[in-house]
């Protein structure tokens, strides 16, 4: 199980960037934490999440 | 016509309201923002109050009419470059104030030059992929700096929605997370004000060493 965003999801084993596209998230306009470390965005395609594994994906929106 | 309180004026008056270490701590703070839009003239406006030592503002753009429901400008200012006119506003209010204005628009080639010196980084853009991209460069490049983000503050809901959340060691994010200029019904002053307050306090907590949210 990996916590992300504060809910637990049944995607162990996958890469980061297999979630972020099926969950359905902008790759250009987010940032992710994984254990409390930003996640460099070259590293989506290579790293895999784990069990126990917690992950903050910080969606931007527009206006400021 | 008053006249203009000498330096030492300034700096007592500081120190009665915030404590002399308290604004000591923030003399010797410099922060940059990046971005001078509703936001960042915000956060800039409160942070020159608070007494911080040193601003970098940095924005590409002019003062345009629509501009001035939200944003820290005058009328008079229209077509003014935005990071002149808003140190020129900085210092009316806070004469003693270090600013330093850069007129560039932020990319990879120049962040490593236009951050180097801030000790706090405020990201205050507009667009959703700038935002990112500062976030991204400043968390993976400059681990030091302590990073002050936004999203979401766009709209008519409650202010109540706008948070400020810790997501990583150094970097916070304020904002509703999902209001967006667009969907919702534009920006309005009192919303933005809001969210650039959040980032504002954060940077005090951060300068007072008070690093939970």
């Amino acid at each position: 199980m990996v916590r992300i965003n504060g809910n637990d999801v049944h995607c162990d084993g996958k890469k980061v960037i297999d979630y972020i596209n099926e969950a359905g998230y902008d790759k250009t306009k987010i940032a992710i934490e994984l254990n409390e470390d930003i996640l460099p965005k070259a590293e989506y395609e290579t790293t895999v999440l784990k069990d126990g594994d917690v992950v903050e994906v910080v969606s931007f929106v527009g206006g400021g | 016509m008053s006249t203009i309180p000498t330096k030492e004026e300034m700096y007592k008056a500081f120190e009665e309201r915030h404590g002399k270490e308290l604004q000591n701590k923030l003399l010797h703070t410099t922060v940059a923002i990046c971005g001078l839009g509703g936001l960042g003239s915000n956060i800039s406006v409160a942070l020159t109050r608070l007494g911080v030592g040193k601003l970098i503002i940095i924005d590409f753009d002019k003062v345009d009419i629509s501009n001035l429901h939200r944003q820290q400008y005058k009328a008079s200012q229209v077509g003014m470059e935005k990071a002149v006119a808003l140190k020129e506003n900085l210092k009316e209010i806070s004469p003693y104030i270090d600013v330093e204005p850069i007129v560039a628009k932020i990319d990879a080639t120049n962040m490593d030059d236009l951050l180097s010196k801030a000790d706090i980084v405020c990201e205050a853009f507009d667009n959703p992929q700038n935002k990112a991209m500062l976030v991204n460069y400043v968390l993976e490049n400059m681990p030091d700096k302590y990073l002050v983000a936004a999203s979401g503050m766009a709209g008519m809901d409650s202010v109540n929605m706008i948070k400020t959340r810790k997501i990583g060691k150094r970097f916070y994010l304020c904002g509703d997370g999902v209001n967006e200029v667009g969907k919702a019904d534009g920006l309005f002053s009192t919303r933005v004000m809001a969210c650039a307050a959040h980032e504002a306090h954060m940077v005090l907590r951060i300068i007072s060493e008070n690093f939970d949210v």
